[in-house]
């Protein structure tokens, strides 16, 4: 479990002091005093209040302020993005709210619906209180020093971005904003300004960690910021998996979310990195995702995308060194008002280097769904290697898909494979699992966890069947 | 004991009459055999009993065990005991053939009651032993990539495990070699029980052979012509359809 944004829930009302924009009427309202708190809009005092908040050197308040200045530069890529980026009013964000918060909302207060959500996700007792913003903190320490203290054994370091900062300022700036740089696109910009939260990982030359590490054991409120950064190194050899996200709806309080996760794989390291995540209606969700793979490295994403209303993530491997392989497994679930602009970029820069791509999407209604990738291999590269699929699945008639494949391959000693298909269930394929007993619903939920099946089984097992729950009501309301 | 009825039963498909006017009585234990030329309506009986959507009825009635079934959606319908072995099946990627006859075994039981696995999985394989199904077969998704044989054996297996009162088995011979034909009748025999009814639909004469069925009937133009034992069976394949014909002309 990942990286709750901060503890309100469901979609906020007018007393909530977290309140971002235009959010929808919520259920249920409570106040939350935040102990430091930024105010809502974004100027240079922004930033340097954040900054002496979080006592940071002078070097990161430099970095955030020529963040700042361009991401007001940037225009919002709506040239080819969706216009809905312009509904975004960044004047009524709260970009910083720290930890000391105590929420006063009680359990009885929850909307039934909500509970009744978590409940159908099997979602233990603690965790429900701690997603509804009952508990401004899940009880983990137990659990996450266990972990902590079996990777610390093995020279890893695993701590918050704002902790890493402080304690190994030297291993951060040396890799921080490499892979991402600031002015990559306006909302990497706007990270790099305000980013507060987020993950810090090394693991140490020739160093497997065998155990899944998890945002979820570091769950407290600012690793749970809207704008959290990861940065994870893998050096020479070493291999890691790392998961974020869960599938529990987020009730964010805020509607823009802007993550920025770099990866290093260094000689022969692999990473892979799963993300399941699952946002409240009114969330915009823009993510830089990128990593980049040195030779003989492996760097794979799992991405999984349920909910918000805008989501456009897009992650990316740089394949620097020889042989280096690249890989990003993804779903998508656009539902009513939803839409997933998703994909993948690889690129290029060694000879023999090889990609692959699996992407599939499945539109519920009028959710519309995006494949946008990008692959690019230069002329002068040799030997290397691209497979792209993507496939999209229309549950209703006026469901939506849209595919953007850009595949640049220069030169012909580089062989790609290109193969995209879009699926209807059909009437007799419904008709054919009605016959066998099962409802209308219950045979759309089968046939869309079929869809996704050869990749839902990449996920670990308990991701996986999370997702299929999570599917299931998804498509609960999807037939007439 | 259960009674399937249909009654002056009328079908169309976008306002093309195709049924008009069949009566029909199987009950339990009976094996009822439905021959007829191609386009005569005997696959659009078959679905539109078993309630598919494109079939509309137009007029009389179809009752399982006296109450009429036909206000009731697909799925309540296979819930009450009506199975339709499908001359097409569709597959269905993905979805495994363990993992959807569980949920179909699973949506027959009652609010709160939990499906025992160790029990389904063992009932599951000795169905498959009668079928002579290679258990790998389990695991891979529903008729997706099947030859004839493969589809036609997954429709018995999972007419085995949902153990219907009422099975409406369509062309089930059709596709079929020699081998694969001897061991779907060979696993339909093996259900054969005083608490099945049958209604097979079939071209040829030569499922017959393997299925010996207790009631002929012969459909044209949408209606039941002629009905007799077994022996209308031969003498229609002898004959042809054309004495059918000529038969009714002279009627």
């Amino acid at each position: 479990m990942p990286d709750i944004t901060a503890t309100d829930p469901a979609t906020a009302t007018a007393d909530n002091p977290v309140q971002g924009i235009d959010q929808t009427a919520g259920n249920f309202s409570y106040k939350i005093d935040y102990e430091f708190d930024a105010g809502t809009g974004l100027s240079e005092q922004t930033i340097r209040y954040i900054s002496a908040v979080k006592k940071e050197a002078p070097w990161i308040l430099d970095f955030r302020l020529n963040a700042l200045k361009q991401f007001q530069a940037k225009p919002l890529p709506t040239h080819w993005a969706t216009k809905d980026l312009e509904n975004i009013h960044f004047d009524k964000i709260r970009y910083y709210l720290a930890q000391g918060q105590k929420p006063k909302r009680t359990w009885d207060e929850v909307p039934d619906d909500i509970k009744k959500t978590f409940e159908r996700l099997g979602i233990p007792e603690q965790e429900r209180k701690f997603l509804a913003g009952v508990e401004a903190q899940f009880d983990s320490e137990a659990a996450y020093s266990n972990v902590k203290e079996l990777v610390a054994k093995q020279g890893v370091i695993f701590l918050n971005s704002t902790e890493a900062l402080r304690e190994h300022p030297d291993l951060f700036r040396k890799w921080f904003g490499k892979v991402i740089p600031t002015g990559d696109n306006k909302f990497s910009a706007l990270n790099s300004a305000v980013f507060s939260g987020g993950s810090f990982i090394y693991v140490p030359k020739g160093v497997k960690v065998t155990h899944p590490l998890q945002a979820y054991f570091r769950i407290n409120a600012e690793s749970f910021g809207q704008f959290e950064r990861t940065l994870i190194i893998a050096d020479e050899g070493a291999e890691l998996t790392y998961m974020e996200g869960c599938t529990a709806p987020k009730f964010s309080t805020s509607t823009l979310h802007s993550a920025v996760v770099e990866l290093v794989a260094l000689k022969g390291a692999k990473i892979q990195y799963i993300t399941v995540q699952n946002w409240a209606n009114n969330v915009f969700n823009l993510v830089t995702k990128r990593g980049v793979a040195h030779e003989e490295a492996e760097i794979k994403w799992i991405d999984c995308n349920i909910g918000s209303r805008l989501t456009m993530k897009y992650p990316g491997v740089v394949l620097k060194g020889r042989k280096a392989r690249g890989e990003v497994i993804s779903i998508a679930l656009a539902n009513d008002g939803q839409h997933q602009d998703t994909g993948a970029k690889m690129i290029h820069a060694a000879d023999e280097t090889t990609s692959n791509i699996v992407a599939k999407s499945i539109s519920v209604g009028q959710g519309r769904s995006t494949y946008r990738g990008v692959v690019h291999i230069p002329k002068h590269l040799k030997g290397c290697k691209n497979n792209t699929e993507c496939d999209a699945l229309l549950i209703n008639t006026n469901s939506r898909t849209d595919t953007y494949p850009a595949i640049t391959v220069r030169g012909n000693a580089n062989p790609t494979q290109h193969e995209a298909s879009v699926s209807k269930v059909s009437e007799e394929q419904i008709f054919y699992m009605q016959q066998r007993g099962l409802t209308e619903g219950q045979a759309m939920s089968l046939s869309v966890n079929g869809f996704v099946n050869d990749l839902a089984s990449q996920f670990p097992m308990e991701y996986s069947v999370e997702l299929k729950r999570l599917i299931d009501l998804e498509m609960e309301g999807s037939v007439g | 004991m259960s009674q399937l009825e249909i009654k002056d039963l009328h079908v169309s498909i976008d306002e093309k009459a195709i049924v008009n006017g069949l009566t029909l009585t199987v009950r339990s234990g009976e094996v009822h055999a439905i021959m007829g030329p191609n386009g005569t309506g005997k696959s659009t009986l078959a679905k539109a009993v078993a309630g598919h959507p494109s079939y509309t009825i137009t007029s009389g009635d179809v009752l399982l065990d006296g109450k009429s079934i036909l206000a009731m959606q697909p799925d309540e319908r296979a819930r009450a005991g009506l199975f339709l072995a499908f001359q097409y099946p569709s597959e269905i990627p993905g979805v495994s053939i363990a993992n959807f006859l569980r949920a179909a075994v699973q949506a027959r039981m009652g609010e709160g009651e939990e499906l025992d696995a160790t029990a389904y999985y063992k009932r599951l394989y000795s169905k498959m032993d009668m079928l002579k199904m290679d258990r790998k077969f389990t695991s891979r998704a529903i008729n997706d990539g099947f030859s004839g044989g493969e589809k036609k054996r997954c429709e018995i297996l999972q007419m085995a495990m949902l153990e219907p009162k009422f099975a409406l088995m369509d062309e089930t011979d059709s596709g079929l070699d020699i081998d694969a034909l001897r061991i779907v009748a060979d696993g339909v025999n093996a259900l054969r029980s005083t608490n099945l009814g049958v209604v097979m639909i079939t071209h040829y004469q030569r499922l017959l052979g393997y299925i010996v069925p207790d009631f002929v009937h012969v459909m044209w133009n949408g209606r039941i012509v002629k009905s007799g034992d077994k022996s209308l069976a031969l003498e229609l394949e002898a004959k042809g359809y054309d004495w059918v014909k000529k038969e009714l002309a002279h009627a």
